[in-house]
């Protein structure tokens, strides 16, 4: 579904990303996992438009989307979730829901859109309960819902989520990961997840890609990578708890 | 039936973007922690990032077994020794030591491989697999073995001894898969005609052979006596032993496990890529393998790729079985000839393996090329049985090789007398 191949991207002056190849099949969850400074989050804001990779390509479906304005991504159908949730703090939780769906605005859409807006409530109830609140009085959790409640008003087929774990109590990251799960079982959505709890992410990815200073360095099915002894102790923590 | 379905049959192009994201990360790895390769991509120039397409395989240096030799027991190694749950070593190659190592990873991923090849072949978990490779430091046994219990399948784990009481376990255990080296199996068909065993009630089925290098005679014959389908299956311990490579039941040549090897094939002498379809040495590089990659490994081994889809519905591209080394390879009139090969074209001509002797001298700076069969394929009185039989096996050789040989019919004592070592080369050209 998500092709990238020879993926080349400075950030500023620093070569952040090099030579990046990676693949995403339609309904798969699939983990970008590495230390902080690998280049997860460039690489996924580039998928999403928002920065421009110098060299490789880019396919979504099979369109060429390595030239494409990000609000073309939306459209064609990829929606990121931006690390630590920004959503519009000012803003009611509804109107932050509706921006999500600012794409595709129009007086035949409004019906259609509420029953969206419902579609989220019933995912997160939570929201719902506050949707006349402002999203800055949200606690983390809520706010990482509402993040990716708007991602979902897109219509998207794919997300792109940095992060969703991150400042989040672990219960909590685990109620966003098991969402994640239901997002992929239900809608049949396509995920690639940045995480820097590889743990978490590897329980719920079918695949895995590990960065290391803006490289692929191991690549494999979940499974694989939480037997290599390199991602054990690197990203897993497995060691420190043996000793 | 397919092990992994979703691999083994995966689109050409779903393959290739596996391969490109796996060969990166492999040279990511190799660059950063073998020394060996880091030193070898300096020297070259070689930017190992530098890396557009798959094609672009052949700017990268060549490994061989003299490196192995070099850097034994463990410098090319990719992770540290406490990683390292296995150690084997290769068969058949006695000069100096080679140790391959295996993560845990490489194990699973070893035996999943190896499963792949045995469901290739006909068997499933109902099976009783009768494993008669020498258990030990080389790596057909416990690839094999592996492969089957992955597969659901019942393992006995015989060995290679006692041929007698192997016929009473295949019997009693009533084993249905035999996987062992071909000549074993014929072996095994001597002795159970010795012990009166009734062919009818073997309960035999598949057989899995690999480790020597065989021909479609043998397989016939190997069919025939133990009334089992005989697939052919490839593997190189230095990448990773068996489960490289296996025959389906279209028995038409061998699936290479693409998503974990990239198969090339050069020319052993100008070491330059050949196009698609012509026989030379297959070299191979590990894209997952953890313990010890391989970039480019020189196998020794000739064979040619064949691109066509095959009718089992595997998309991985196949190989022909092996038809020798290429340390054994002539160059006659600047014509690459493998000497097996002309063994089977023989069989492929007469649909037999006369005994026979390539003699190749040197008059006037030109290559004369001679071929001496053993004469009792003919009766001797019939001249122009003779004839035909000389000029079939002419005109055969000419169009498979693009060479003419002179073709002579000889008394085996001839052949004998001729031969200098245990191949069926006289070479007599002073370079």
């Amino acid at each position: 579904m998500l092709i990238l191949k020879n993926v080349d991207i400075f950030y500023s002056r620093v070569h952040a990303v090099r030579r990046v190849s990676l693949h995403v099949n339609q309904g798969e969850i699939v983990a970008l996992i590495g230390g902080n400074g690998a280049g997860k989050t460039t690489l996924l804001t580039t998928i999403s438009g928002l920065l421009r990779s110098s060299g490789g390509s880019l396919h979504f479906d099979g369109q060429d989307i390595t030239r494409l304005r990000p609000e073309h991504i939306v459209a064609a159908g990829i929606s990121q979730v931006p690390e630590r949730r920004l959503v519009f703090k000012p803003m009611s939780v509804e109107d932050n829901l509706l921006l999500g769906a600012y794409q595709r605005r129009g007086l035949k859409m409004r019906n259609q859109i509420q029953q969206e807006i419902r579609q989220v409530y019933e995912m997160f109830p939570v929201l719902g309960q506050r949707r006349k609140q402002s999203a800055g009085t949200l606690s983390g959790g809520e706010q990482q819902m509402l993040a990716i409640g708007r991602a979902l008003m897109a219509k998207p087929r794919m997300l792109l989520l940095d992060e969703p774990g991150m400042g989040l109590a672990p219960a909590l990251s685990q109620m966003i990961f098991r969402h994640v799960v239901e997002l992929r079982d239900a809608f049949g959505l396509t995920v690639l997840l940045v995480e820097q709890n590889a743990k978490c992410a590897l329980r719920i990815a079918n695949r895995g890609y590990v960065m290391e200073t803006g490289r692929i360095i191991l690549q494999g099915s979940s499974e694989e990578l939480q037997l290599n002894r390199d991602v054990q102790r690197a990203y897993l923590g497995r060691e420190v708890e043996q000793q | 039936m397919m092990f992994e379905p979703e691999l083994e049959g995966m689109s050409r192009l779903e393959l290739e973007q596996l391969q490109l994201e796996r060969l990166q990360a492999t040279l990511t790895r190799v660059s950063r922690n073998v020394p060996f390769y880091c030193k070898k991509f300096e020297e070259l120039g070689i930017d190992p990032y530098d890396f557009q397409s798959l094609a672009d395989v052949h700017h990268l240096p060549l490994t061989t077994r003299q490196d192995l030799r070099d850097n034994a027991p463990y410098g090319l190694f990719a992770v540290p020794l406490r990683e390292v749950v296995r150690l084997q070593t290769s068969s058949g190659f006695s000069e100096g030591t080679t140790v391959f190592g295996y993560t845990l990873g490489d194990i699973r991923k070893w035996s999943r491989l190896t499963a792949r090849v045995l469901a290739a072949g006909g068997v499933g978990r109902e099976d009783v697999v009768h494993v008669a490779h020498g258990y030990g430091l080389s790596t057909m046994a416990f690839g094999m073995h592996y492969g089957a219990e992955t597969l659901g399948a019942a393992v006995v784990p015989v060995s290679n001894g006692n041929v007698r009481r192997q016929v009473g376990i295949i019997l009693d255990y009533r084993a249905t898969t035999l996987s062992c080296i071909p000549s074993y199996a014929l072996y095994l068909a001597d002795v159970m005609d010795e012990m009166g065993v009734n062919r009818n009630v073997l309960p035999l089925r598949w057989g899995l052979f690999g480790g020597e290098v065989w021909s479609e005679g043998t397989r016939e014959t190997i069919q025939e006596r133990l009334k089992i389908v005989a697939t052919d299956n490839y593997g190189v311990s230095e990448i990773m032993g068996p489960g490289v490579a296996g025959e389906c039941l279209e028995r038409q040549g061998m699936h290479i496990n693409e998503d974990h090897f990239l198969a090339e094939i050069i020319d052993p002498m100008t070491l330059k890529p050949l196009p698609p379809g012509e026989i030379g040495e297959l070299v191979l590089t590990t894209l997952t393998k953890e313990a010890l990659p391989m970039i480019r490994f020189r196998t020794g081994d000739l064979t040619r790729l064949l691109f066509e889809p095959c009718a089992c519905g595997r998309t991985m591209v196949r190989m022909e079985r092996i038809h020798g080394r290429s340390d054994d390879m002539l160059i006659i009139q600047g014509v690459n000839v493998f000497p097996e090969r002309i063994g089977a074209i023989l069989v492929e001509t007469h649909k037999a393996e006369p005994d026979h002797l390539i003699v190749v001298d040197r008059h006037g700076g030109l290559d004369r090329a001679m071929l001496l069969v053993e004469a009792n394929m003919v009766a001797p009185d019939q001249i122009k049985a003779q004839q035909k039989f000389i000029d079939l096996t002419r005109q055969r050789l000419a169009m498979e090789l693009g060479l003419v040989f002179e073709v002579k019919l000889v008394e085996r004592s001839t052949i004998a007398e001729l031969q200098t070592g245990p191949n069926r080369v006289v070479d007599r050209r002073k370079f």
